[in-house]
């Protein structure tokens, strides 16, 4: 790891500010993929700037049926909170199957979603919900927000400090592992929401998280796995690498979202 | 016999340290002016080296110096060597290319060493290597074998044309070849051994320490046979002389193989520090371990094996292709030869065998032994094939190995071994039953009913452990003897140390070794410290591999206790005036047989140090070494059956039990038996299902983490079903046959043969990936 500054942000403000300062600087969320990358010397910030530690974005809050998860908060919690399991139950198994016990006690719902991953869980899960980020300057919807492979909709220092959603009707999430890293070589989302079905692919795009208008046309008139049977998955769009080639991927998309409708109930 | 003595299950003594974190391992070792190392290593997979230019980097802060490899050679350090000689079929000798510990004009793999940096600290010494600039040439570069044969193929050494080592054979070509001619039946199969990584837990690590007023080396390193390291540093590297090189092996943290070499880094090391006049200590991160660290297996063979009318084999066709790699690491050219081929008659009695190997450079890491070392090639090799062959012949597996298996020892095989005693079919039975494989069919049918594909595969396995009579691997080209020593040091209040060649890296030898001594002399297991891996300390030894520490080095041991048995129950029957034959020793007291008369222990020993009544003529002191050189290999051997359950929507395999039945012959501690067992299968479940190293066409390593190299985790593998069966080996005095490797030379072929039993075809190779079953199972469709 090349030197670095690291800088505790008490408030959203102070880490706005503390970012504004420090041009090469990036914000740190559990850091589980800046902190290893920047151990391998593939990114060298000159500052990192915490953003775990600022009490205003971290925890769950439920008002009727709407869900705020802060940005700093862990997935452990999502994964153990019982009111968010009375509504929302795919949401916590999402995150209780992320990584391993030490990456859900760091990792964070924000740096996941700002990372971008395209093999994450989060973004299937919130582009599945048609959630809505909140930054420190706006709020953006899960659908303009994740932008391709670990790039999203977020400006220069802009940062998320929430994401909201309305709890769904059911909703799902299956996902397969990839037999080295276990993230998901093939994640999908599906949700029953009050603005219709969702379904969202992780793992699998060839620019990341997608939605799945075929599954959602055949989910919305009948919801149920055999729904999903002659639904065609183009494999032209998918990744192809070491663990999984593209023609295999389309039939994990496939066989994932029958799991996560089933798991919906 | 006590509880702490053979056969009992005695908690490991080094477990406290370990457990604690108090293990002192090569990286914990600190010594004052200590500096830091970091090495320039090649980013293309073959390249020539224009110019290296050092300049920049050695103006960086905290740097010492940056050293290359005109340098090393100037100094007069040696190329690294393969020790062990073998000859191609036309007589020639193998066609070694030259390795510099730094590379000079040519790159060969991605991470071939080209310059040391010396800093303060490793930050800085990683910074400034950043700053060494090198003009390569980039040459075309191949890494699979048998595309490296191909006419037109990137030239890899000057030495060797055509990148072939050799082209070796064992066996009776014409024989077999007649008998395949008039055979009733021929399985042919192509079989490949996939390339691993081995990842002991601690990456390698080494400390050189130059002493200028001595003009003395010490070498902290992390290996598994620290006097041969000694040794060879010496004699063929030129590093320095016997006397003037200590090499100590602390605490290790697994090996599996990869830490029996000598590696660049430890020469370079040990010469940075007289150059810079600091000692340089270097610890491989993660990264360097996938790039550097030996890998193991990489074979592509082609197989033919002929059956009488009576489903009797009566030959068998071999034909391998071994990548070794960039350069020939220690003992790589032994692997696929007479560590491989030797094994080919499996437990069957085999007429007639021929194998062909050839072994051939390519621009990847060099590849040497990997837990089993060539023995789980020939397993994985028969197995499969015996499975195919049951398969076209319409009988069971069982039935088809039952029908072959050699029954009568001593047995002489077709390809040198001599088996000297065994049971197949009880292990094969015992397994079976513990399978409930008669009720296979019908768990089949639920599985089925479910939706899922279920398979059953069996693989027998032997094995040749405790290598090994020196005159016969120097007869077939090994370049040192492989006995073992051992001193047994009585001290004067009792207490015993005793000092092994033999190098524990997570074996339990502090337990085991010390349960024989609290056996033989009734004396507590806590009064007994086992000493090895320092050169100053121990006697010359061989170290540990090929499961040899019990079968070769405790018999050392037990050498070395006759005599001091012999000599104390001189002493006790001069003290009691008895007769020396009618000393028995029991319960921590000589004790003369059939009266009340006794002397505990420590009054021996001490009699035996103030020597003030001691028999005429005794020399006092109580201290024995012997020197134990095996009269043949150990033949541990058994049954592996795996049952499989794949997900056909996704290829997913689930190993829904698996059984071993060993016979390892007598042992010393079931426990760290069974540990042994569990984590040679655990590596065989890698191996069969998720294990693979992969390069790119320009020879860039593509599984150099854990992002992409799968290991085997808790979960991927099922709790195992154990039972031991016993013919005591009667080649040793304890009847020990060896333990370290048969999980991970048994499993792979186990496996297999029930992912393909449930796939309904043989069209697979390892590692059964989710994609690759998949795959294979809509081939099959």
């Amino acid at each position: 790891m090349y030197a670095t500054s690291y800088h505790r942000a008490s408030s959203v403000e102070d880490a706005v500010k503390l970012k504004s300062a420090n041009e090469e600087g990036k914000y740190l969320s559990g850091g589980m993929t800046l902190i290893s990358t920047m151990k391998q010397r593939l990114a060298a910030p000159s500052d990192l700037i915490d953003l775990r530690h600022i009490p205003a974005i971290r925890g769950i809050r439920i008002e009727g049926r709407k869900v705020t998860i802060g940005a700093a908060t862990p997935h452990a919690d999502v994964a153990a909170s019982r009111e968010l399991a009375a509504i929302c139950p795919a949401i916590c198994k999402l995150a209780g199957h992320i990584g391993d016990p030490h990456v859900r006690h760091m990792g964070t719902i924000g740096g996941s979603i700002a990372n971008n991953d395209p093999a994450a869980d989060y973004p299937a899960g919130l582009l599945g919900l048609g959630a809505t980020i909140v930054t420190d300057r706006r709020s953006i919807s899960a659908d303009d927000f994740f932008t391709g492979l670990f790039e999203t909709a977020l400006e220069e220092g802009e940062m998320v400090t929430s994401v909201t959603f309305e709890a769904p009707e059911k909703a799902g999430y299956a996902k397969f592992n990839n037999p080295a890293s276990r993230f998901a070589m093939t994640g999908v989302f599906v949700a029953s929401t009050a603005g219709g079905v969702r379904a969202a692919v992780t793992g699998a795009g060839s620019s990341g998280v997608f939605r799945h208008p075929g599954f959602e046309q055949a989910l919305a008139s009948n919801w149920s796995p055999d729904a999903l049977n002659n639904v065609a998955v183009d494999p032209s769009n998918l990744m192809s690498d070491l663990h999984a080639n593209a023609e295999y991927r389309a039939n994990l998309v496939k066989v994932m979202a029958k799991r996560a409708v089933a798991s919906a109930g | 016999m006590g509880v702490e003595g053979i056969g009992a299950r005695v908690t490991r003594k080094e477990d406290k340290r370990f457990l604690t974190g108090k293990g002192r391992y090569t990286d914990d070792m600190t010594v004052p002016g200590m500096k830091y190392a970091y090495f320039v290593r090649s980013p293309y997979g073959h390249a020539k080296i224009r110019n290296i230019d050092a300049t920049a980097a050695k103006a960086m802060p905290g740097v010492i110096d940056v050293l290359d490899g005109k340098q090393l050679q100037a100094d007069g350090i040696g190329n690294l060597i393969c020790g062990w000689m073998i000859h191609s079929k036309d007589g020639t000798p193998m066609k070694m290319g030259a390795w510099r510990p730094l590379a000079v004009d040519t790159v060969r793999y991605v991470g071939d060493a080209i310059a040391i940096v010396v800093a303060d600290s490793s930050g800085e010494a990683r910074d400034a290597a950043e700053a060494v600039v090198i003009d390569y040439e980039q040459l075309p570069a191949v890494t699979e074998a048998v595309a490296a044969l191909a006419s037109g193929a990137p030239q890899i050494h000057p030495e060797a044309p055509g990148n072939l080592i050799f082209d070796w054979q064992i066996g009776e070509p014409d024989a077999v070849d007649k008998a395949i001619a008039s055979a009733a039946h021929v399985t042919e199969i192509e079989i490949h051994n996939n390339r691993l990584s081995p990842n002991p837990m601690e990456p390698r690590a080494t400390l050189g320490i130059y002493d200028t007023a001595e003009d003395h080396y010490t070498c902290y390193t992390t290996s598994q046979n620290p006097h041969v390291a000694r040794l060879v540093m010496s004699a063929f590297y030129n590093v320095a002389p016997e006397n003037k090189l200590r090499v100590i092996a602390p605490d290790v943290g697994g090996g599996f193989g990869s830490k029996i070499y000598i590696y660049p880094e430890e020469i370079i090391c040990l010469w940075a520090s007289k150059k810079t006049g600091v000692p340089v200590k270097w610890t491989s991160d993660r990264t360097e371990a996938f790039l550097t660290d030996a890998h193991g297996r990489d074979h592509v063979s082609k197989v033919k094996m002929a059956f009488d009318a009576n489903n009797r084999i009566t030959a068998l066709k071999v034909d391998t292709i071994a990548n070794l790699g960039a350069y020939m690491s220690l003992f790589s050219s032994a692997v696929p030869t007479y560590l491989y081929a030797t094994l080919l008659s499996g437990q069957y009695d085999i007429p007639a065998i021929h194998a062909n190997v050839r072994t051939v450079y390519t621009n990847t890491v060099p590849v040497d032994a990997y837990r089993g070392a060539g023995r789980p090639e020939a397993t994985y090799l028969l197995e499969r094939t015996m499975e195919a062959a049951a398969r076209e012949l319409g009988v069971s597996p069982a039935e088809l190995r039952k029908t072959n298996f050699i029954r009568s020892f001593p047995h002489q095989t077709p390809v040198i071994m001599n088996y000297d005693a065994g049971d197949y079919e009880a292990s094969l039975n015992a397994a079976m039953q513990a399978a409930d494989w008669a009720g296979f069919a019908a768990r089949r049918s639920q599985s089925e009913a479910r939706g899922k594909k279920r398979g059953i595969g069996m693989s027998c396995y032997i094995e040749a452990c405790g290598i090994a009579p020196s005159a016969a691997v120097g007869s077939l080209g090994a370049g040192v003897g492989l006995w073992e020593s051992a001193e047994v040091r009585v001290n004067a209040v009792g207490t015993i140390e005793v000092l092994t060649g033999s190098h524990s890296h997570g074996q339990g030898h502090e337990t085991t070794f010390a349960q024989l001594v609290a056996g033989r002399l009734g004396v507590p297991i806590e009064s007994i410290n086992i000493v090895h891996g320092d050169t100053d300390k121990v006697q010359m030894g061989m170290g540990t591999y090929g499961s040899r520490s019990g079968a070769v080095g405790m018999s050392a041991i037990v050498k070395a206790l006759d005599k001091v048995e012999a000599k104390a129950k001189k002493i006790a029957a001069h003290l009691m005036e008895a007769s020396e034959e009618d000393i028995v020793i029991e319960n921590g007291e000589l004790k003369v047989a059939g009266t009340d008369k006794a002397v505990p222990w420590f009054q021996v020993a001490l009699a035996s140090y103030t020597a003030h009544n001691l028999p005429s003529g005794m020399e006092p002191g109580l201290k024995e070494t012997a020197f134990y050189d095996p009269s043949n290999f150990t033949f541990p051997a058994g049954c592996y059956i795996a049952e499989v359950e794949i997900d056909p929507d996704t290829g997913e395999t689930d190993i829904v039990q698996f059984v071993a039945a060993d016979d390892f012959g007598n042992i010393i501690n079931p426990m760290i038996v069974e540990g042994q067992v569990h984590g040679g299968i655990a590596q065989g479940v890698g191996q069969a299902l998720l294990e693979n190293v992969q390069y790119d066409a320009n020879g860039q390593l593509l599984t150099a983490s854990y992002m992409d190299y799968a290991m085997p985790r808790a979960d991927d593998l099922p709790s195992f079903s154990l039972s031991h069966q016993n013919t005591p080996c009667p080649s040793n005095p304890l009847g020990i046959k060896g333990c370290g490797e048969a999980g991970a030379i048994g499993s792979p072929p186990a496996l297999i043969n029930a992912i393909t039993d449930a796939i309904g075809h043989d069209r697979l190779t390892m590692p059964a990936t989710p994609m690759k079953v998949w795959q294979a199972l809509h081939a099959a469709h």
